[in-house]
C-alpha cells in the first residue's frame, strides 16, 4: 500500500475545444497522501473548483480534460488512471473510492426525494447484494455519525436546515468509506457557528475513519487551521505548496502573502489587512511570464517574460515548493 | 392540503367568472338575434321555454340587471341551459349530455396520451443532446404549426375514403345503437383512430420541446452532478433525478395550456364530423343556435377547470414541497 | 394550434443573458440574427410580409371572378388550380395573405400591450394590485380561449378583420402577462432597481429604463407567440364560417373547400396550398421564438458540437457527468495493468 492516495500529473482542463478553448487548469501536479487534509486555496476564477471537477470528470460541457494523468492508489490492487476509465468503471470508482461534498448544500440534495432515498440509492448502486434492511440500518448509523437524529432519515430536504443538509451530504460522502473526500467550499453558505461545528466534526471523523481530504476554499484562514498542507492556485496553476504552519508563518509567493493579508488572523498577533490590488487574470488573455506579475508588488526583470517553475526553493527544504522568481526552484518538482 | 384548497377556490372563482362572462356577452353585443329566433319559431316554443330563453339572453329589459343576474343563476343551478334550436325542442343540457362522453373519450384521452408520449420523447431528447430526436425537432415544429383541422383534412384525403379501413366521418357505424357491446365498441374505436392520430401528431411536439428544454435546464443542477458523482447508473440519474424534476414544470405547464389545447382539438371533431362538443359547437354556430353555443362554452370551461384540478393533484403528488400539511 | 407553452415558459428561469443585462446583452443583440433558426424564421416571415403588401397587386386574377375553368387541377394558367366556381386559388392565397398578416399583427400588438401593462404592473407593484391582476390573468388563461372567441365572434354578424383582431387580442394576453409578471418580480429585487428606487427615481422611469429593457426578449417572444395564436384563431373562425366569408383569407378558402366537399371530389389543390401557407407561417414564427429562447439561454441550443474528434482520432462525446478526456498522456502509468483492472 503506497503512501499516496492520489497523484495528479500535468493535468490540463479546458473550456471548449479548438480555437475558442480557454485553459482553466494548466499543468497541475499535486499529490495527496493517505489520511491528510490538503487545502487548495485561491481567489474565485483561479481554477481550484475546475481542478476538482476535472479530476473527477464531473465538469459539465463545454469542459474537457485536455491532458495529464490522475492516478489513484486503492488500498488493495494496482493504481488506476481515472482519466482512462470507461464510463462503467468510472461509475464503480466514483463514491466508493472518491466522494465529493459540493459547494451549495441547498442544491446538492434533490428536492423531490427523501433523504433516505438519496442515501440508500448510492449504497445500493455500489453494493447490489446488500439487503434493504441492512442499507437502512447503515443509513441511520451514518446520520448519527454526523449528529443527526436517525428519525430524520425520511425527511425531505426542504424540511432540514442548511447546516443539517450539509451534514447529510457529509454523511452521504462517507457512506462507502472512500479513501478520499473532495470538499468544494463545503461551509461557505453556512454561518460561522455552523461552519465551526461542521469542521470540528469533520476533523474528528477523519481521525476516526482515516480518509484523506482535498479541501477547496477561498478562505485561507480556514485552511491554516484545518489542513495539514496547503496548495495555492493562481491563474490555473499551483504557485505554492507547503505544510500549513510553514505557509502561514513564512509565505514565499507574494500572492500567498497577499491572500494571508486578506483575512484577519485567527490566532497570534494581529496583521494588517491589505488585500491584493487588481483582479484575477482573464483566462483568455493570460499575461506572459508569471501570471501574477501585473499585480505583484515585488515583480522584477524575469517575471513578465519567463514562467517560473514549481519546485523546492532550497535543497534543504523538500517539504515545500513555490513557483516564483524570488525563490527560483533548485530542481523541478520530482515526478 | 392548503395548496389544493387554494387552487379549488381559484377554480370556483374562475367558474364564476366564466358564467358571469356568459351572462354579459349576449347583453353587451348589439342586436338581439335570439329575439328574432324566438319570433321565427313563434307557436312552436312553449311559454316556459320562451321565459327561460329570456332569462338566459337578457330579453327582459324591464328588469334590473341585478334581478336578471339572480334569475340567470337560479336557472343555471337547476341545470336549465335553455332549448336548442338545432335539435328543437331538445333542451341544451340533453344535447350536451349526449356529446360530452365522445369529447371526453377522444380529446381527453388523446391529450393525456400526447402529454405522456411527448414528455417521454422529450426526456430522451434532453438527456442525449444531439441524438436522433434532436434531428426530429424541426419536423415536429412544422407539424405543430399546422392547424389541427387542416391536418385532419389531409389525413382524410390520404387514409380515408371508400374501401379504406378508416372511416372519414362519424363516431360509429350508422345504424348501430350506442351501447357497451361487441358491435358498438369496436366500431367506435375504429372511428376514433384517425382523429386521435391527428391530434397526437400535431399536439405532441409542444410537449417534446418543453420537456427537452426542461431536461437541459435541470441537467445543470447541482443534484444531477451529485447523482453522477455518486456513480449511480445512467438510467437512474436520467429518470429518477433529471426527468423526475423536469416533470414538475411540465405538469404545471400542462395544466395552464389545457385551455389552449382543448380549444384547438375540438376542431378536429368538426373535420371528422365526430359527435362530440366541438362538432356540436360547429353546428350550433352554423344555425345560430345561441343557447347551445353558450351551454357548450360553459361545459368546456368547466371540464377544463376539472382537468386543471386533476393536474394540480398530480403536481401535489409529484412535488413534496407543496405537500406541507 | 396552441401557443407552444415551452417557447415562452423557457424564458422564465432568468438565467443566461437575462441575468446579466447591460452592455453584454447589447453587444450580443446583433448576434441574434446569426442564430440559424432565427434567421430562417425571419427570412420566411419577410416573404410573408412582402406578400401581404404586394399580394393583392400581383394576383393574376380577381379572387372572386368566376370562370369556365371549374375545379381544374393546378396548371400553368392556374398555378394552384380553381374552385367549383372557376375562381383562381393562387390569387385567393395571394389576396388572403394581407388579411392574415394584418389580423396577426393587430391582435399581437394589442395582446402584447395588454400583457405588458398588466404583467409588469402586477409584478412591479406587488401587493393587492398584484393579487387582483394575477387572478385576472389566470382566469383568462384557464378559460378556453378559442371557444370564447367563437362565441363572441358569432354574436356579431359577419365579423370583419378588425373586429376579429380585436376579439383575439383582448382574449389572448394572459400568457404573456403571467410570464412578464414573474420576470418583473425577479427584476424588481435586483440591486440596480433597488438602487434606483432608493435614489427616489420615479416609478415610471424605473419601469421604462431599468425594467422594460430587460424584458425585451420575453416581450418579443410573447408577441410572436400571440401572433401564431391570432393567425390560427382567425383562420379557424373563417373556416367554421363565423367571420365574414366574403373577404379572403386562407381560412375562407378552407371554408369553401370544406363546404363544397373538395375532399370527396379529390380536389386536393383546393385545401393543400392554404394549409401549407399557414403551416409555413407558423413554422417561421416558431423558429423566431426558438431563436429568442436560445439567445436568452444558450444551453438550449440543439446540435452544436456534442462530438469531438481527438488528436489520436477517437471520437468523444460532450455530456454531463462524464467530462471527455481529449489526450490522456501517451505513456501509460507504468504500474498499471489494464486487463487486470477490468477483471477486478
Amino acid at each position: 500500500m503506497s503512501d499516496q492516495v492520489l497523484e495528479i500529473r500535468g493535468l490540463c482542463v479546458d473550456y471548449g475545444v479548438g480555437a475558442d478553448a480557454v485553459r482553466a487548469v494548466r499543468d497541475v501536479d499535486l499529490t495527496l497522501h493517505r489520511g491528510e487534509v490538503l487545502g487548495l486555496a485561491g481567489e474565485s476564477g483561479s481554477g481550484k473548483s475546475t481542478l476538482a471537477y476535472g479530476l473527477t470528470r464531473l465538469l459539465p460541457p463545454p469542459g474537457v480534460v485536455s491532458g495529464g494523468q490522475v492516478i489513484y492508489h486503492p488500498t488493495d490492487g494496482p493504481p488506476v488512471d481515472v482519466l482512462t476509465l470507461s464510463p462503467a468503471r468510472l461509475r464503480e470508482f466514483r463514491w466508493a473510492e472518491t466522494s465529493i461534498v459540493f459547494q451549495g448544500a441547498m442544491n446538492s440534495l434533490n428536492p423531490v426525494h427523501r433523504v433516505s432515498t438519496q442515501l440508500l440509492d448510492v449504497i445500493k448502486a455500489h453494493e447490489p447484494k446488500s439487503t434493504a434492511a441492512g442499507r437502512r440500518a447503515r443509513a441511520k448509523d451514518l446520520l448519527r455519525l454526523v449528529g443527526i437524529a436517525a428519525d430524520r432519515l425520511d425527511s425531505y430536504p426542504h424540511q432540514l436546515s442548511g447546516g443539517m443538509r450539509q451534514r447529510v451530504m457529509i454523511a452521504m460522502a462517507l457512506a462507502l468509506e472512500p479513501q478520499l473526500v473532495i470538499m468544494d467550499e463545503p461551509t461557505t453558505a453556512l454561518d460561522v457557528v455552523m461552519q465551526r461545528q461542521i469542521l470540528g466534526q469533520l476533523t474528528e471523523l477523519r481521525e476516526r475513519l482515516g480518509f484523506a481530504v482535498l479541501f477547496i476554499t477561498h478562505d485561507l484562514s480556514l485552511l491554516v487551521e484545518f489542513s495539514d498542507r496547503i496548495a495555492i492556485m493562481y491563474g490555473g496553476r499551483i504557485v505554492e505548496e507547503a505544510p500549513a504552519a510553514r505557509l502561514y508563518a513564512e509565505p514565499l509567493h507574494p500572492y500567498t502573502e497577499g491572500l494571508l493579508h486578506s483575512f484577519p488572523a485567527l490566532h497570534g498577533p494581529r496583521r494588517e489587512l491589505t488585500g491584493i490590488p487588481g483582479s484575477p487574470p482573464d483566462l483568455r488573455a493570460m499575461p506572459a511570464g508569471c501570471a501574477f506579475h501585473p499585480r505583484c508588488p515585488k515583480a522584477f526583470a524575469p517575471c513578465d517574460e519567463r514562467l517560473p517553475v514549481l519546485g523546492p526553493p532550497g535543497v534543504d527544504d523538500p517539504t515545500r515548493a513555490v513557483a516564483c522568481w524570488l525563490h527560483p526552484a533548485v530542481a523541478p518538482l520530482p515526478r | 392540503m392548503r395548496f389544493l384548497l387554494q387552487r379549488m377556490a381559484f377554480y370556483l372563482f374562475t367558474a364564476w367568472a366564466a358564467i358571469t362572462l356568459n351572462f354579459f356577452i349576449p347583453r353587451i353585443v348589439p342586436g338581439d338575434p335570439v329575439q328574432s329566433l324566438i319570433s321565427r319559431n313563434q307557436g312552436r316554443i312553449s311559454a316556459d321555454a320562451i321565459a327561460s330563453l329570456r332569462v338566459l339572453f337578457g330579453l327582459d329589459s324591464d328588469r334590473s340587471l341585478w334581478e336578471q343576474y339572480v334569475a340567470y343563476w337560479g336557472q343555471l343551478l337547476h341545470g336549465d341551459l335553455g332549448l336548442s334550436f338545432t335539435f328543437f325542442p331538445a333542451p341544451v343540457s340533453e344535447v350536451i349530455g349526449s356529446s360530452l362522453p365522445w369529447t371526453v373519450g377522444l380529446v381527453g384521452v388523446t391529450t393525456v396520451v400526447s402529454f405522456l408520449l411527448g414528455t417521454a420523447l422529450g426526456v430522451g431528447a434532453g438527456w442525449r443532446r444531439g441524438s436522433w430526436i434532436d434531428g426530429l425537432l424541426p419536423a415536429t415544429t412544422f407539424l405543430s404549426s399546422i392547424p389541427y383541422f387542416w391536418l385532419g383534412l389531409v389525413a382524410i384525403a390520404l387514409f380515408a375514403g371508400p374501401g379504406s379501413f378508416f372511416p372519414s366521418s362519424g363516431g360509429y357505424e350508422p345504424g348501430l345503437v350506442p351501447a357497451f357491446d361487441a358491435y358498438f365498441i369496436p366500431s367506435a374505436l375504429q372511428h376514433s383512430i384517425l382523429p386521435a392520430a391527428t391530434i397526437l401528431v400535431s399536439s405532441m411536439s409542444g410537449w417534446i420541446l418543453s420537456m427537452r428544454n426542461m431536461m437541459v435546464t435541470v441537467a445543470s443542477e447541482d443534484y444531477i452532478t451529485v447523482a453522477h458523482a455518486k456513480g449511480l447508473s445512467e438510467r437512474r440519474v436520467a429518470l429518477s433525478y433529471a426527468a423526475r424534476n423536469a416533470l414538475l414544470p411540465n405538469v404545471s405547464g400542462f395544466a395552464l395550456s389545457l385551455g389552449f389545447i382543448v380549444g384547438g382539438t375540438l376542431l378536429v371533431e368538426i373535420v371528422f364530423s365526430y359527435p362530440g362538443l366541438g362538432f356540436q359547437l360547429f353546428q350550433a354556430v352554423g344555425s345560430k343556435d345561441y343557447p347551445l353555443m353558450q351551454g357548450i362554452f360553459l361545459i368546456i370551461t368547466i371540464s377544463v377547470l376539472v382537468a386543471n384540478l386533476l393536474a394540480d393533484v398530480a403536481y401535489l403528488l409529484l412535488d413534496p414541497r407543496t405537500r406541507k400539511s | 394550434m396552441t401557443i407552444s407553452p415551452s417557447s415562452i415558459e423557457q424564458v422564465i428561469p432568468g438565467q443566461g443573458a437575462m441575468a446579466q443585462p447591460s452592455a453584454r446583452a447589447r453587444r450580443r443583440r446583433f448576434r441574434f440574427v446569426a442564430n440559424a433558426k432565427a434567421a430562417t424564421g425571419l427570412a420566411l416571415l419577410g416573404v410573408y410580409v412582402l406578400l401581404a403588401v404586394i399580394g393583392p397587386w400581383i394576383a393574376p386574377y380577381d379572387p372572386d371572378a368566376r370562370s369556365a375553368d371549374v375545379l381544374q387541377a393546378p396548371s400553368t394558367r392556374h398555378w394552384f388550380g380553381t374552385t367549383h366556381l372557376g375562381q383562381d386559388i393562387f390569387s385567393q392565397i395571394l389576396v388572403g395573405a394581407r388579411s392574415v398578416m394584418v389580423v396577426g399583427l393587430i391582435a399581437g400588438v394589442l395582446a402584447t400591450i395588454l400583457s405588458v401593462l398588466i404583467g409588469v404592473t402586477a409584478g412591479y407593484l406587488g401587493g393587492a394590485a398584484d393579487e387582483g391582476l394575477s387572478a385576472l390573468s389566470n382566469v383568462f388563461l384557464v378559460i378556453p380561449a378559442l371557444p370564447l372567441i367563437i362565441i363572441v365572434a358569432s354574436l356579431v354578424d359577419q365579423a370583419g378583420d378588425l373586429l376579429v383582431a380585436l376579439i383575439i387580442g383582448l382574449t389572448s394576453w394572459a400568457w404573456g402577462a403571467r410570464v412578464l409578471r414573474a420576470q418583473t418580480l425577479s427584476l424588481r429585487r435586483r440591486d440596480y432597481v433597488e438602487a434606483a428606487r432608493a435614489n427616489g427615481e420615479r416609478t415610471w422611469r424605473i419601469i421604462g429604463f431599468e425594467v422594460l429593457p430587460n424584458l425585451t426578449a420575453i416581450i418579443a417572444s410573447g408577441f410572436v407567440g400571440t401572433v401564431i395564436f391570432a393567425v390560427m384563431s382567425e383562420i379557424t373562425l373563417a373556416f367554421i364560417g363565423i367571420s365574414s366569408v366574403s373577404s379572403w383569407n386562407w381560412g375562407t378558402i378552407l371554408f369553401w373547400a370544406q363546404g363544397q366537399q373538395a375532399l370527396a371530389q379529390g380536389a386536393w389543390w383546393w385545401f393543400v396550398p392554404a394549409g401549407l401557407a399557414i403551416a409555413l407561417l407558423g413554422t417561421a414564427l416558431a423558429l423566431i421564438n426558438f431563436g429568442i429562447d436560445e439567445f436568452v439561454s444558450p444551453r438550449l441550443r440543439t446540435g452544436g458540437r456534442t462530438r469531438i474528434r481527438t488528436a489520436d482520432g477517437r471520437t468523444v462525446r460532450m455530456r454531463v457527468g462524464f467530462t471527455p478526456v481529449l489526450a490522456p498522456t501517451a505513456a501509460p502509468v507504468e504500474m498499471q495493468d489494464t486487463r487486470k483492472d477490468q477483471t477486478r
